[in-house]
C-alpha cells in the first residue's frame, strides 16, 4: 500500500534517504520486531523502532516499574512505578507513534514459551538484564533461525554482536555458557543511563538495517563501548569449532533469510 | 616478544601463556572470552594457551545488565 500524505510527512527524512525511500518506509511498516526486556536496552531500542515506523513491535517483560529503573529505562515515567513494563511502555510507544502496533507479552522469556514467542516476529532484540536470560535467548533464536542483536552492559561498560544463527558467529561461539551465580547476592552498581542508550540505539539500528537488506550488519564481530575511557572498539570473533551453531548436523533449524 | 591485548602493544616473556597473562592483568579467575588473532579460544584452555610474538589478543569480559 503506498504511503498516505501524513506519512509521507512524519517520515520525510527518512523518504529523502535513498537507502530508504518509499519502498523501504513500506517494509519498515511490514516489519515485526520482538523486543525482549523493556529495560535500559529494550527501552531506546523500541522508543527508536517506534518512531521510525515500524509496523509491529513485540514487547516481553513481567517487572513493573520500579523507581531505581528511571534514570536509565526512558520508556517509563515517575507515574508509571507500580505498573506493568508493557503497559507504560506499551501507551509511552503508542502516544509517540499511534501507527505501531504492540503485541504484549507478560512474561518472562523460557525455553518452553520461546518457539511461540518468536514465530511471529522477523527480527529479536535482547534487552535482557541476566546471563540465563541471553543464553536462553541466543539457543531459542538459533532453534528457530532467528536474527537477533545481542547485547549486555556492565556499569560504564556496553557489548553489542547481531547474529545470523548457524551463519555468523554467535553468543556461545565467544562465552560457551553462562558464569556461575554468585556465592552471596550482589547489590548492582550502575549502569549510567545513558550507556544502554548508546546500545539500544545501535540494537535499533541493526534491526532496521536487517529489515532493509542495507548496510552491513555487526556479524562476525562484537562491539565493546567502553563510556569511561571513551574507546570503541570493533573485535572480530570467528566462529568457534564445536559451538552448538557449528557443528554438522547440530544445527537443524530453518536458516535466517538473508538479504 | 610482543603481543597486542586489547588494542595495546607491550614486551611480555618468551613462552607467555594464558594464565600468565590473566594474572598480570587481574582477570584471574574472572569469566572471560580469550580470542588470539581472532580465533576464540575454548575456555577449557584458557590457561593453558601459549601465545607466540606478535599475536593480537582480545579479552572479553561478560557483562549480562540490560
Amino acid at each position: 500500500m503506498p504511503l498516505t500524505p501524513p506519512q509521507r510527512a512524519r517520515y520525510a527524512r527518512q523518504l529523502a534517504l535513498p537507502e530508504i525511500g518509499e519502498s523501504g518506509q513500506i517494509r519498515l511498516a511490514a516489519a515485526r520486531i520482538l523486543i525482549v526486556g523493556a529495560g535500559g536496552l529494550g527501552s531506546p531500542a523500541a522508543y527508536y523502532l517506534a518512531a521510525a515506523g515500524i509496523g509491529t513491535l513485540g514487547l516481553a517483560d513481567d517487572d513493573v516499574v520500579e523507581a531505581s529503573n528511571l534514570q536509565r529505562q526512558i520508556l517509563h515515567g515517575t507515574a508509571d512505578i507500580g505498573r506493568p513494563k508493557i503497559e507504560s511502555a506499551a501507551q509511552r510507544l503508542q502516544a509517540l507513534n499511534p501507527e505501531l502496533r504492540v503485541r504484549p507479552h507478560r512474561e518472562r522469556f523460557d525455553a518452553a514459551g520461546a518457539p511461540q514467542m518468536l514465530a511471529g516476529y522477523d527480527f529479536v532484540i535482547d534487552g535482557t538484564d541476566n546471563f540465563a536470560a541471553k543464553f536462553q535467548i541466543a539457543d531459542a533464536c538459533l532453534e528457530a533461525g532467528k536474527a537477533y542483536s545481542h547485547a549486555g552492559v556492565n556499569r560504564f561498560l556496553g557489548q553489542t554482536m547481531t547474529v545470523l544463527p548457524g551463519r555468523s558467529a554467535c553468543y556461545r561461539c565467544l562465552f560457551e555458557s553462562p558464569p556461575p551465580p554468585p556465592a552471596a547476592p550482589e547489590a548492582p552498581q550502575g549502569p549510567l543511563g545513558a550507556l544502554p542508550g548508546v546500545i539500544g540505539a545501535i540494537q535499533a539500528t541493526e534491526a532496521i538495517k536487517y529489515v532493509l537488506g542495507i548496510g552491513k550488519l555487526l556479524l562476525d564481530r562484537i562491539l565493546v563501548y567502553d563510556a569511561m575511557e571513551l574507546q570503541v572498539r570493533i573485535v572480530a570473533v570467528h566462529r568457534r569449532n564445536g559451538c552448538v551453531c557449528n557443528r554438522p548436523g547440530g544445527f537443524h533449524a530453518s536458516a535466517p533469510k538473508v538479504i | 616478544m610482543k603481543l597486542t591485548i586489547n588494542g595495546e602493544t607491550a614486551e611480555w616473556p618468551a613462552d607467555t601463556c594464558l594464565r600468565t597473562v590473566f594474572e598480570r592483568l587481574g582477570l584471574r579467575g574472572q569469566r572471560v572470552a580469550v580470542m588470539v588473532n581472532g580465533d576464540v579460544v575454548t575456555r577449557s584452555q584458557h590457561e593453558s594457551f601459549v601465545v607466540h610474538e606478535g599475536d593480537r589478543i582480545e579479552i572479553l569480559t561478560l557483562a549480562g545488565g540490560g
